[in-house]
């Protein structure tokens, strides 16, 4: 399999690029590896990052280097649906712990896993910016804020629906 | 009720949109700035206003705008800090999420004054719907003239660019956003040479915080001298601050710097006072990196006098019994939360985000975290906590970025104002989980020697 950009997503990648002047275009690096892992599946193979070095016209490390150093940036395969949940001070002091072991608990994972199915990842993240509406988590693009055990459950069923649907 | 002059048209229905921002008298700064003022002229009225950067610091903006070199023939440039990602701070967040115009009208006016025709929003990645608002918000200003080429006719052209930051809270600091946005790790840079003189692609570069850059537009609107009669002393027109942790009202709220840090807490206009009727143990007021205070240093200054929400108040007795308004992140913790298990967040946090090039900040992270989660987990000796200090000294100071202080201060508060508490932990070692040193004498009045 030979990973590549369709035209949709190199409409975008070009539109990227142009906001930077002639020849500084691996400041787009950091906007192209997010379009390249929404592209490609959610994280970021090898191959995904080779590609984007010879869009941008830089080395293969350069990509590496970054890929590795930020933390959006998932460098081994994930689940459909991604809780990041929040779990520094001011979300700690607001109940995250007890969102965390609840999450853990009807998923049947640990941090760090993905659910057998290929659902659900759960990440344990730090600050997200969101500490007035604590606790919370990040799915994809969206926050899940003010989370309770019953906005949890909601929260899974609705995934859960949004596959059935799909189907 | 203060005075509001950012938020003042927040629930304004539709504000979001450019015909509702517009109805309501913006881009109306914009419009005088540019027709009628002087470059020169905007400058010294940024200048006049007192205004201070916002996002921590608290440098004055005038001030660093002054200082941008302008050689011959090589493009300057503005960049907007929107990577808001110190604990307890979600302000530029709500700017930007409800008053988009606003920012980029204040964006317009200081990239007109500083000179730069490419502007650019770092905003932080998570924030992924908020800079689809942004992009929203510049397509229509650039449809109804604001943004483009040759605007309102002066022949100044300017466009705003939206970058998307990936997870990392070290690219807040200045250098390390401009070498994130050149597409690289976000390693802060050695300084001199300030990125007034060699920034964003070496060329000359200011870098401002949202909050900052959005109070142009009243600074001008009002005047500078105007604006400067707005707060008390150095602490000149409003401030955000984003309040959250154990209390009724989280959220944003815009103070005008004369409220007391009482006040804000217990009135219902600001905090609501402690949730669940409980009482106040200690609060870290201007974002997680600022010293942690007990309850009666945060109500008073060592000297026994009220303290107040503005910069010189909050930092009245130094870090022997004082903080910083810092970000204006406002956290407040209750008499149920565990001040060791709070440092541990912290330091966990400061550890995940060191970004490795300086080896105080690097390994010295990862120690004090190691030794917390001892202490918080029953298994600390007493040694640890000079050690703890020992670290966190080492720390300060020796290091690239201000990372490294950010992480030593939360550890270095904690210990001299709440030494007991993880006293209590390793002597308690059993109870260290399950049970809690509460609020003890943190809320007693301080004792005012004559």
């Amino acid at each position: 399999m030979s990973l590549q950009f369709n035209n949709e997503q190199m409409t975008e990648f070009k539109r990227l690029i142009a906001h930077y002047p002639e020849g500084k275009q691996k400041s787009a690096l950091l906007p192209v590896l997010h379009l390249a892992q929404d592209s490609f599946g959610g994280w970021l193979p090898t191959e995904a990052m080779d590609y984007v070095a010879g869009l941008l016209q830089i080395e293969p490390i350069e990509v590496y280097e970054v890929a590795t150093f930020y933390s959006m940036y998932n460098l081994k395969p994930v689940g459909k649906f991604v809780f990041e949940v929040c779990q520094t001070g001011p979300c700690m002091i607001s109940g995250s712990e007890n969102i965390i072991a609840y999450i853990q608990k009807q998923l049947a994972i640990q941090p760090g896993e993905t659910t057998k199915d290929g659902m659900f990842t759960l990440k344990l993240v730090e600050c997200l910016g969101a500490c007035g509406y604590a606790p919370m988590m990040q799915v994809g693009k969206i926050y899940r804020e003010h989370l309770t055990k019953d906005k949890v459950d909601a929260i899974i069923a609705e995934y859960r629906m949004q596959i059935v649907a799909q189907n | 009720m203060g005075v509001k002059l950012l938020l003042e048209k927040a629930n304004v229905p539709g504000i979001r949109t450019y015909d509702v921002y517009r109805r309501e008298g913006g881009y109306v700064a914009a419009e005088k700035a540019l027709k009628e003022m002087s470059i020169e002229a905007i400058v010294e009225e940024v200048k006049k206003s007192g205004l201070r950067g916002r996002g921590g610091a608290g440098f004055p903006a005038g001030m660093k705008w002054s200082f941008i070199a302008k050689p011959e023939g090589v493009p300057r440039h503005l960049v907007c800090n929107a990577d808001e990602s110190e604990p307890g701070t979600f302000k530029d967040r709500y700017l930007m999420e409800f008053l988009p115009h606003l920012l980029i009208e204040g964006l317009l006016i200081s990239s007109y004054a500083l000179g730069s025709n490419d502007t650019y929003i770092y905003i932080r990645g998570e924030y992924a719907w908020v800079a689809q608002i942004l992009e929203d918000a510049i397509v229509e200003a650039t449809k109804n003239g604001w943004l483009g080429k040759n605007i309102l006719g002066t022949g100044f052209d300017c466009m705003i660019h939206v970058h998307r930051g990936a997870g990392a809270y070290i690219c807040g600091e200045e250098t390390a956003l401009i070498e994130s946005l050149e597409g690289k790790r976000g390693n802060p840079r050695i300084k001199p040479p300030f990125p007034a003189i060699q920034g964003l692609w070496m060329r000359p570069t200011v870098v401002n915080n949202v909050e900052t850059l959005a109070a142009v537009v009243p600074i001008i609107k009002m005047g500078g001298e105007e604006y400067a009669k707005i707060g008390v002393g150095r602490s000149t027109g409003t401030k955000l601050i984003s309040a959250c942790g154990n209390i009724n009202k989280p959220g944003v709220y815009e103070i005008d710097m004369t409220i007391s840090v009482e006040d804000f807490i217990y009135s219902d206009e600001y905090c609501g006072g402690i949730a669940g009727g409980k009482k106040l143990k200690a609060c870290i007021p201007g974002g997680s990196s600022v010293p942690i205070l007990p309850a009666n240093l945060l109500l008073k200054t060592a000297k026994g006098e009220t303290r107040y929400m503005n910069y010189e108040s909050l930092s009245d007795g130094g870090f022997a019994t004082g903080s910083m308004m810092g970000s204006g992140g406002f956290i407040v913790l209750d008499e149920d939360q565990c001040i060791v298990k709070n440092t541990l967040t912290l330091a966990r946090f400061y550890r995940h985000e060191s970004c490795g090039q300086c080896s105080p900040c690097r390994e010295g992270t990862g120690w004090m975290e190691k030794i917390l989660q001892k202490i918080e987990l029953g298994k600390g000796e007493m040694s640890d906590i000079d050690l703890l200090w020992d670290i966190q000294r080492k720390i300060e100071g020796n290091t690239i970025c201000p990372l490294g202080d950010a992480a030593a201060w939360p550890v270095a508060a904690a210990i001299r104002h709440f030494r007991d508490e993880f006293e209590w932990h390793i002597n308690n070692r059993a109870l260290s989980q399950t049970s809690n040193f509460g609020l003890q004498h943190y809320a007693d009045p301080i004792h005012v020697p004559a």
